[in-house]
C-alpha cells in the first residue's frame, strides 16, 4: 500500500508541468554526451557536457561577476523598449495620421540588421554600457510596438461608443477600455521582447566592450576554449529563462482574468 | 398636465390598429426627431443611410423599431445617444438638441460587451465612473439592479463565469444604474437562444414597467417587436425610412399569452406584409 503511494507520489513529481523541460533537457544532455563518444568528435570542434560543467563549477565566481553588466544592459534595454513601445502603438494605434508616418519606417528600421551596426554605437558611445543598451533596447523594441498595436487595434468600437456615450472623457475611455484590453497583446510582445534584449545585449558586448558574457563568449572564442564558450552559453540561455519567468509572473498579477491565465482561478458557482 | 403626458395617455393600450404620424412641439419630454437624415462618405461616394426622419417617441414609452438588416437603425440609436451627429435635421431629448453624448442614455447592445477585467458589479458601475458620480451612492442602486434582473449573490463573479442571459442582464444593468431617462437597445437579445429570448423579453417588460424608462429597442424579430412595444416602427431597406408607425393594441401588463391573442398576431401580419412586398419590388 505504503510502496503504491510512493510510486504515485513520484509518478507525479515527473509529471507536474515544470519537471518536464527540465526531463527534456538531461535527455538533450545524455544525447550529446552520446553523440560526441559515437563520433568521436574532437574537445575542439564540440566540447563535452562534462567539460563544459566543470567550467561552470571552476570558473563560477568569474561567470558570475561577468553575467551582471549582461544583464544590466539587458533589462534597461528592455525597460527602454517598454517605456518607448508602448506610448509609440498608443500613437500608432489611435491615429491614422502618426500610423502612415511612422509604422512603415519602423518595419524598414527593423530590417536594418544590428549587428551590422552596433559599431556604430561604440563609436559614438565607447565602450561602456550604453551601446549594450541600446543594441538591447533596438532589439527589443519591435516586438512590443508591434503587439501593442495590435492589442490597441483590436477593441471592440461599440465598447468604446458605450463608455464615450457615458461621458467618459477621452483618457478615461482609454484608462478604463483601451489600455487593459490591449494588456494581453503588450504582455506577449514584452515577453518576445525580453528574451531578444537579452541577444542585443551580446551583441553589443560582441562589437565592443571589455565586460559581460558576450566578451567572455569573444575571448573564448579567440582561445578556442570552447568549454567556457558554452558555459557562457548556458549562462545566456539562463538569464533569458529567468527574465521571460519574470516578465510572466509580473503579467500574471496584472491580467489575472485573462483567459490564458484562467486555470488559476477557482470556479465556484 | 402638459400635452405630451396626455398623448402618452393616448396612445395607451385601447387605440387600435392604426397609423400615427404625431409630432409634438419644441420643447416635450421625450426623444424627438426632426428630418434627421445621416448619409456616410465614403471614397466611394456618399452612401446615405437613413432618409430624413420624423417621429417622436414620448417619455415612458416602450418604442420598438423593426427593419431589415443595413436600414441604418444602430445609426438612429447612434445619433440620438448623441455619439454620431446627423447630416441633416436635429435630435431633441426633452427640448434639448443633442450636439454631444449626453449621457441621459443607457445603452444595450447585441453582445453584452462586459469588461472582461472588472467583476460583475464594477462592469455595472462603469458609467458612474465614466461619469465621475460619487460611488458610494450609487452602489446600493447597482446592487439593487442586480437583485432586480435576478444576479444576486452574481456580484464579484467575472464576466466569463455568467451564461449568455445572465451577462446580458448585467449589461441591462449598467444601462440603468445611472439612472438615465432613456434605454436604447439594439438588438439586446440577437444573441441569446429562443427559450432565453422569450424569459429576457418577459423580464424587460418587467424592468421597464417598474423603472418607467424610455426605451428605444431595435429588433430584426416582428413578434419580438410586437410583443415588447407600445409602438411600432417599421422601416424600409435602405436608405432606411419610415414605412410605418403602428400603436400596439394590446393591454399591459402583458404575459407569452399575449401571444395568442388575434390582435398580436394581426399586427404581426401587418408588419410582415411590408417586408414581403418590399423584397418582392427588389
Amino acid at each position: 500500500m505504503a510502496e503504491l503511494k510512493r510510486e504515485s507520489s513520484v509518478s507525479k513529481v515527473l509529471n507536474a508541468a515544470w519537471v518536464r523541460p527540465f526531463l527534456f533537457l538531461i535527455f538533450i544532455v545524455v544525447m550529446w554526451d552520446v553523440t560526441i563518444r559515437l563520433f568521436q568528435i574532437p574537445a575542439y570542434q564540440i566540447p563535452a557536457p562534462g567539460d563544459v560543467v566543470a567550467v561552470l563549477r571552476t570558473e563560477w565566481p568569474e561567470l558570475l561577476r561577468q553575467s551582471w553588466p549582461t544583464t544590466y544592459a539587458t533589462i534597461c534595454g528592455f525597460l527602454l523598449s517598454a517605456v518607448f513601445g508602448i506610448p509609440v502603438a498608443m500613437l500608432i494605434a489611435g491615429s491614422k495620421t502618426v500610423e502612415s508616418y511612422i509604422y512603415p519606417l519602423l518595419v524598414f528600421s527593423q530590417s536594418v540588421p544590428k549587428i551590422a551596426i552596433a559599431p556604430l554605437f561604440v563609436v559614438w558611445f565607447g565602450f561602456g554600457i550604453i551601446p549594450k543598451v541600446i543594441s538591447a533596447f533596438l532589439l527589443g523594441f519591435f516586438p512590443v510596438v508591434v503587439s501593442a498595436v495590435q492589442g490597441f487595434k483590436s477593441v471592440d468600437p461599440d465598447m468604446v461608443d458605450l463608455a464615450r456615450a457615458m461621458q467618459g472623457s477621452r483618457f478615461q475611455v482609454f484608462r478604463a477600455v483601451n489600455l487593459p484590453h490591449a494588456m494581453p497583446a503588450i504582455f506577449s510582445g514584452l515577453k518576445v521582447s525580453v528574451t531578444l534584449a537579452v541577444v542585443g545585449a551580446v551583441v553589443g558586448e560582441f562589437v565592443g566592450s571589455n565586460s559581460g558574457i558576450g566578451y567572455v563568449m569573444q575571448r573564448s572564442i579567440g582561445t578556442f576554449d570552447l568549454p567556457t564558450m558554452f558555459a557562457a552559453l548556458v549562462i545566456l540561455a539562463l538569464l533569458g529563462v529567468v527574465l521571460f519567468w519574470v516578465v510572466d509572473r509580473i503579467e500574471r498579477l496584472v491580467i489575472p482574468w485573462h483567459v490564458s491565465q484562467r486555470d488559476d482561478i477557482v470556479f465556484a458557482s | 398636465m402638459n400635452p405630451a403626458t396626455k398623448q402618452t395617455e393616448i396612445n395607451q393600450p385601447a387605440a387600435h390598429l392604426r397609423l400615427v404620424s404625431d409630432r409634438a412641439g419644441g420643447a416635450a419630454p421625450g426623444i424627438t426627431l426632426s428630418g434627421v437624415s445621416k448619409t456616410y462618405r465614403s471614397r466611394d461616394g456618399d452612401v446615405p443611410s437613413l432618409r430624413p426622419l420624423d417621429f417622436h417617441i414620448n417619455e415612458g414609452e416602450f418604442f420598438v423599431v423593426v427593419g431589415p438588416s443595413g436600414c441604418g437603425k444602430s445609426t438612429l440609436l447612434k445619433m440620438i445617444s448623441g455619439l454620431l451627429a446627423p447630416t441633416t435635421g436635429e435630435i431633441m431629448v426633452d427640448g434639448e438638441p443633442v450636439t454631444k453624448p449626453h449621457g441621459n442614455v443607457g445603452i444595450v447592445f447585441q453582445n453584452a460587451l462586459l469588461l472582461p477585467w472588472r467583476n460583475v458589479l464594477s462592469n455595472v458601475m462603469l458609467p458612474i465612473d465614466m461619469k465621475k458620480l460619487p460611488r458610494d451612492e450609487y452602489l446600493p442602486r447597482a446592487k439593487a439592479l442586480l437583485k432586480l434582473v435576478g444576479l444576486e449573490g452574481f456580484e464579484k463573479k467575472l464576466p466569463w463565469q455568467l451564461s449568455g442571459g445572465m451577462q446580458q442582464r448585467a449589461s441591462i444593468c449598467r444601462a440603468l444604474v445611472h439612472d438615465p431617462k432613456i434605454m436604447l437597445m439594439d438588438e439586446p437579445f440577437g444573441a441569446l437562444d429562443a427559450m432565453t429570448r422569450e424569459k429576457m423579453n418577459v423580464e424587460l417588460m418587467r424592468i421597464q414597467r417598474e423603472t418607467g424608462k424610455t426605451v428605444l429597442l431595435i429588433t430584426h424579430s416582428i413578434p419580438e417587436a410586437v410583443f415588447l412595444a407600445d409602438r411600432v416602427l417599421v422601416m424600409t431597406e435602405r436608405p432606411g425610412a419610415i414605412a410605418a408607425i403602428y400603436d400596439v393594441p394590446l393591454p399591459r401588463p402583458r404575459s407569452l399569452d399575449a401571444m395568442a391573442d388575434p390582435a398580436f398576431t394581426e399586427l404581426v401580419q401587418r408588419i410582415r406584409k411590408h417586408f414581403f412586398t418590399q423584397s418582392a419590388l427588389d
